[in-house]
């Protein structure tokens, strides 16, 4: 115990593949996670899709979270603090479901990617 | 006095509101999942409760970051679905009881849950999607419905004990109220899926059919857990499992399994529906 921080949950062994957005992240993708809020709203996906750079400059995206969000990479969207309930109304603006973002995420087709899940309840 | 008829657990996939709005219910791929409901609509047509009380998680509609409560309840007389971003149908406005929720708040916050209060809140696909599921087709609902949101967003989440405690305490809150009301809990989340990582696609067949029969007979084996092993084990979207165990926890009395179903895949989740009731349990005459 080095007494530097409270024992917690979010500090224990790290779980392969699989992020975990907690106070750290939360901090640190806040602007990503507020722009992807604001898709809530059909003017404001409209205004996204209308320019997409000055949209992601009003929210203060960091330049690793405006570079993930310009490549469509959702991996990098995560590790510059991006929660995926949130990502998933970004993604939606490109017509993307979640099937679409776990095939990226794990470099399979869509297609193979449906089928890992189709077999996963066999 | 009020009394809770039994809880529903069941998964809240968006992707299920996208295909009732098409009416898909027959095609192959969603027809076995559609076909596990009809267990849970005989059962509400033979008891018909007076209101609901859904316990879920807010996936960015009502909560976003800036304030995040880690159980929250509505208190409104009415809640709005609303645009959630990518296409899912709005759903008819559901009526609150709003007498109702400031009973359970007294009662909670006197037990030492500390809930954030909302008069005005919009509810997501997670609270639209089961009642959809539970009552089809319905224009207006049924039962007066009262929110109840559980953090499974933002890391540290309540623990499972936690969760299941906070639906005991809702329970006694519930049979503690003086009008002649039949309350149906509902949990929504689950069962196992991951969305995010390069273990996106997660699936755990054997520890979901763990958790349906555990949360009929003995909870206490899933309350051991930690969240955090609950990540592990259903994945990072799975340990909505919370909201499960919450809506078990408000079952007081004899309970017993009227339904099941489980079903792999929709989108990336496995699903699962579960209908218990609850006899009460035989109490001491209050000589």
């Amino acid at each position: 115990m080095d007494g530097s921080k409270p024992a917690s949950d979010a500090k224990q062994p790290k779980i392969a593949g699989t992020p975990i957005f907690d106070g750290e992240a939360a901090r640190k993708g806040y602007a990503l996670n507020k722009m992807c809020f604001s898709f809530n709203s059909a003017d404001n996906r409209a205004a996204f899709l209308r320019d997409e750079d000055a949209y992601c400059a009003k929210y203060g995206l960091t330049p690793a979270q405006r570079d993930a969000v310009r490549r469509r990479n959702v991996l990098d969207m995560i590790a510059a603090g991006g929660n995926i309930y949130y990502l998933a109304k970004l993604a939606g603006i490109f017509g993307l479901g979640v099937q679409d973002i776990g095939a990226q995420q794990t470099g399979m087709s869509v297609e193979a990617f449906k089928e890992k899940l189709a077999a996963a309840g066999r | 006095m009020a009394r809770v008829v039994g809880a529903i657990t069941t998964s809240h996939i968006p992707s299920i509101g996208g295909a009732i709005a098409k009416g898909r219910q027959l095609e192959p791929y969603w027809k076995p999942f559609f076909d596990g409901y009809a267990g849970a609509h005989r059962w509400l047509a033979e008891v018909r409760p007076d209101v609901a009380v859904v316990i879920y998680n807010d996936h960015g509609l009502n909560f976003f970051l800036d304030k995040m409560p880690t159980f929250a309840i509505g208190a409104a007389p009415e809640y709005r679905h609303a645009d959630e971003g990518w296409g899912l149908p709005v759903s008819p406005p559901f009526a609150g009881d709003p007498e109702l929720s400031w009973h359970l708040i007294d009662s909670l916050i006197a037990d030492e849950f500390d809930l954030t209060t909302c008069q005005e809140m919009l509810v997501d696909h997670a609270f639209t999607v089961p009642m959809s599921l539970l009552w089809p087709g319905a224009t207006t609902w049924p039962v007066k419905a009262i929110p109840v949101v559980v953090n499974t967003v933002q890391h540290p989440l309540p623990s499972p004990r936690r969760c299941f405690a906070l639906g005991q305490a809702i329970g006694r809150a519930i049979e503690t109220y003086d009008r002649d009301l039949k309350v149906v809990v509902i949990g929504t989340g689950g069962m196992s899926h991951q969305l995010d990582g390069t273990r996106a696609g997660f699936i755990n067949k054997p520890f979901d059919q763990f958790c349906l029969e555990k949360l009929i007979d003995e909870p206490a084996a899933l309350t051991r857990y930690s969240a955090m092993e609950i990540v592990e084990l259903a994945g990072s979207q799975g340990v909505e499992l919370l909201n499960l165990l919450a809506a078990r926890g408000t079952l007081q009395g004899q309970v017993s399994q009227v339904h099941r179903n489980y079903h792999v895949p929709i989108s990336n989740t496995a699903t699962g529906v579960l209908v218990m009731a609850n006899q009460p349990a035989i109490r001491e005459s209050a000589a």
